[in-house]
C-alpha cells in the first residue's frame, strides 16, 4: 500500500526489519521519553514528585499548582513576556531585512551587488568574535537596551543565503513581464517573489523565531539589569544554576522546586512545540532548495 | 538593502576591526582608538597562560571525538531512515528526531539534568533496585561522553535532512543495473549508495574541520560551572571568561582572533585538500 517497494529491493529479512524496528523505537524514545517525565513532573503534585525522588514519570493526582504559582505574576511571568516580545519583534526586523537584502543580490545587475555578496560571504567564514562584538554593542550605546538582544543578530548569514538561493529561482520571464507592466521594484517583491517563496519565508520565520526565543547569553552579557532577562536566561539562573527564586510572589518555589521548575521547563518549550507541527512540512523543500543551490 | 548592509558594516565589519584591541592594552574608558599599541604583547602573554593551553587541548579533545560519534551519527540515522520501506513511519519518525533541534540549550541541559542528574530518572530507578548510583552531571571525567551525547541527542536528526536529501537523490537506474548484475543488497549499498553520497559527506566533513575549534558556546557556558574549569573550559568559554567576566580584554581578544584564523586557514586547507581529491569542495577556486 504506502510501500511503494522498488523491484529491487527484495522484502527484507524478519530479523533485520525486528532490528531496525527496535532501533527506531530506541530513538524515538530517547526524545521523547526526556519530555515527558519534564511534563509529568510539572503536573504532579509537590508530595508525590518528593516522595519518588524529584521525578514522576505518570503523575497520580494532577495539579496545575505549579503553573498557576509561576503565572501569577513575578519573574517567569515578566520572562515570559519578554521572550514574546523580543521574539515577535525580531522576528518580523530580521525577517523583513533579510527579504530586503536578499532580493537585492538576488537580482543582476544591481550596483555593487557583488562585492556585498562577497562582504557577506566572508563573514560566514570569518564570524566576529565575541569580544570586538561586545565592544560595539558597548559603543553603538545598546548596551542593557532591548536592542542589543535584536540589532547584533539582526541577519544571519546563512538563512539569507538560502533565501537568495530562493529568489533566484523564481522565472527572470515573470519579473521582466511585470517590470514591462511598469511594476517597481517593490511591487515585483510584495505581488510576484514573495507569494511564491512562501515555504521559505516560513521556514526562515521559523528559524528567526526560534533562535530569538531560545537565545539567552545575549541578554546575559548585553542586560545589566536582570528585570529585563528573557525566560531562557531565568531558567538558566534558576534550573541549571539550581538558584533559588528571590522573588517572594513565587514563594512555594521552596515548598516545591522540582515540580514548578519543570513547569519553567515547559513554558519556556511550549511556543516552540506548538508552532512546530504547523511550519514542519516546509521543512525539507525550504531548507534544501535554498541549500542545494547556495 | 541599506539596513542590510548596514547591518553588515556595524556590526559585523564593525566587530572584526574591534579586534585591533588584541594588539592594543585596551582601557575601557579611553575606548580603543586611543588606547596605546602593544604589538604582539597580548599573544605573547598568552602563549605562557597555562589555562589556555588547557582551554585549547580540552576543544580539541572534544572536537576530536565530536568527529569521531557525532559526525557519522546523522548519515547512520538517515541510512536506516532511508532503508524504511514504509513512508508514513518514516516521516513519524523524522518528525520526533527533528524536534530537539528547536530546543535551546537551556532547556537540553534540564532534560539531561533531569534524565541523569542526582536526583534524575536513571539513578532513581538504580537506588530503587538497589544499585548504587552513578555521578554523571558534575563529574569531570563524564563530562567528555556526556557533552558528545548532548549534541548527539540534539542534533543528530536534524543533521539527517541533507544526508536523507542526498540519498533520494541517488540515481534509481543505478539500483536496477547492479541488482540485475546479480549485486546483493550489501553490495549495492557499498558500490551505489555510498559513492553517490561521498560529496555530500565531504562536503560536510570540510565545514566541520574548519569549524574545528567551535565546539559550541551554549553548551558549554551553561555546563563549565558544574565540572569546574578543569575539564569544562573550551576556547570559547576561555575568551568569555578572560575577558568579559575578568575585563582582560585584550588578552581574550587575541584569543579570539587566533581561533578565528586557525579556522579559516583550515576551511581553506581543507577545501585545497578535497579539490586534490577530484571532489567539489565548498567553493570552487581559481
Amino acid at each position: 500500500m504506502s510501500s511503494q517497494r522498488p523491484i529491487w529491493m527484495g522484502k527484507p529479512r524478519l530479523v533485520t526489519r525486528i532490528a531496525k524496528g527496535i532501533a527506531l523505537f530506541i530513538v524515538v524514545m530517547l526524545v521523547i521519553f526526556p519530555f515527558w517525565t519534564i511534563v509529568a513532573t510539572s503536573i504532579a503534585t509537590p508530595e508525590e514528585v518528593v516522595a519518588n525522588g524529584g521525578w514522576v514519570v505518570i503523575p497520580e493526582t494532577i495539579s496545575f499548582a505549579a503553573y498557576t504559582d509561576i503565572l501569577r505574576g513575578g519573574v517567569i511571568t515578566n520572562a515570559l513576556t519578554v521572550s514574546a516580545g523580543i521574539t515577535l519583534v525580531g522576528t518580523a526586523t530580521s525577517l523583513l531585512a533579510t527579504i530586503f537584502l536578499a532580493y537585492a543580490l538576488a537580482r543582476p545587475n544591481v550596483v555593487g551587488g557583488r562585492p556585498i555578496l562577497l562582504l557577506v560571504l566572508f563573514t560566514f567564514l570569518f564570524p566576529p568574535a565575541m569580544i570586538p562584538s561586545f565592544l560595539v554593542v558597548k559603543e553603538t550605546g545598546l548596551f542593557d537596551s532591548y536592542a542589543a538582544l535584536i540589532l547584533p543578530v539582526l541577519i544571519n548569514v546563512f538563512n539569507l543565503v538560502v533565501m537568495r538561493g530562493f529568489f533566484q529561482g523564481v522565472p527572470g520571464e515573470l519579473i521582466e513581464a511585470a517590470r514591462l507592466d511598469g511594476a517597481g521594484d517593490f511591487r515585483i517583491l510584495t505581488r510576484i517573489i514573495l507569494p511564491l517563496s512562501k515555504a521559505v519565508v516560513a521556514v526562515i520565520g521559523l528559524f528567526y523565531a526560534v533562535s530569538y526565543w531560545n537565545s539567552f547569553f545575549n541578554a546575559i552579557i548585553y542586560l545589566d539589569d536582570t528585570s529585563k532577562w528573557p525566560i531562557q536566561a531565568v531558567l538558566r539562573q534558576y534550573v541549571s544554576q539550581g538558584a533559588a527564586l528571590a522573588d517572594t510572589s513565587e514563594a512555594t518555589m521552596v515548598n516545591s522546586p522540582q515540580s514548578v521548575k519543570m513547569a519553567v521547563v515547559v513554558l519556556a518549550t511550549v511556543p516552540i512545540i506548538l508552532v512546530y507541527p504547523f511550519i514542519q512540512r516546509f521543512f525539507t523543500k525550504g531548507v534544501l532548495t535554498g541549500a542545494i543551490k547556495s | 538593502m541599506l539596513p542590510g548592509v548596514g547591518y553588515f558594516l556595524v556590526f559585523h565589519y564593525g566587530a572584526l576591526f574591534g579586534n585591533v584591541i588584541a594588539f592594543k592594552d585596551y582601557v575601557p574608558f579611553i575606548g580603543v582608538w586611543d588606547s596605546p599599541w602593544v604589538g604582539v604583547e597580548n599573544f605573547t602573554s598568552l602563549m605562557g597562560n597555562t589555562q589556555f593551553w588547557h582551554a585549547a587541548w580540552n576543544t580539541v579533545s572534544i572536537a576530536g571525538l565530536q568527529l569521531l560519534f557525532y559526525f557519522p551519527a546523522p548519515l547512520a540515522l538517515a541510512l536506516l531512515l532511508h532503508s524504511l520501506a514504509g513512508d508514513t513511519i518514516r516521516r513519524f519518525v523524522q518528525s520526533v528526531v527533528y524536534l530537539p533541534h528547536f530546543i535551546s540549550w537551556v532547556i537540553v541541559v534540564a532534560l539531561f539534568q533531569q534524565v541523569l542528574g542526582d536526583v534524575g530518572v536513571l539513578n532513581g530507578v538504580l537506588a530503587d533496585n538497589g544499585l548504587t548510583t552513578i555521578d554523571i552531571i558534575g563529574n569531570p571525567d563524564a563530562y567528555r561522553p556526556l557533552v558528545i551525547a548532548q549534541i548527539i541527542w540534539k542534533e543528530c536528526g536534524w543533521g539527517t535532512i541533507i544526508f536523507l536529501a542526498a540519498l533520494t537523490n541517488v540515481n534509481e537506474q543505478l539500483y536496477e543495473a547492479a541488482a540485475i548484475d546479480g549485486a546483493n543488497a550489501w553490495r549495492r549499498f557499498w558500490h551505489v549508495t555510498l559513492p553517490a553520497i561521498r560529496p555530500v559527506v565531504i562536503l560536510l566533513l570540510i565545514l566541520r574541520l574548519g569549524d574545528i575549534l567551535t565546539v559550541g558556546f551554549e553548551q558549554f557556558f551553561l555546563q563549565r560551572n558544574a565540572v569546574g574549569p578543569g575539564a569544562g573550559e573550551v576556547l570559547d568559554t576561555f575568551v568569555f571568561y578572560t575577558g568579559i567576566g575578568s575585563g582582560n580584554f585584550g588578552t581574550a581578544t587575541a584569543a579570539g582572533l587566533m581561533k578565528g584564523a586557525i579556522g579559516l586557514i583550515l576551511v581553506y586547507s581543507a577545501n585545497k585538500i578535497a579539490h586534490r581529491l577530484g571532489e567539489q569542495g565548498v567553493y570552487k577556486s581559481r
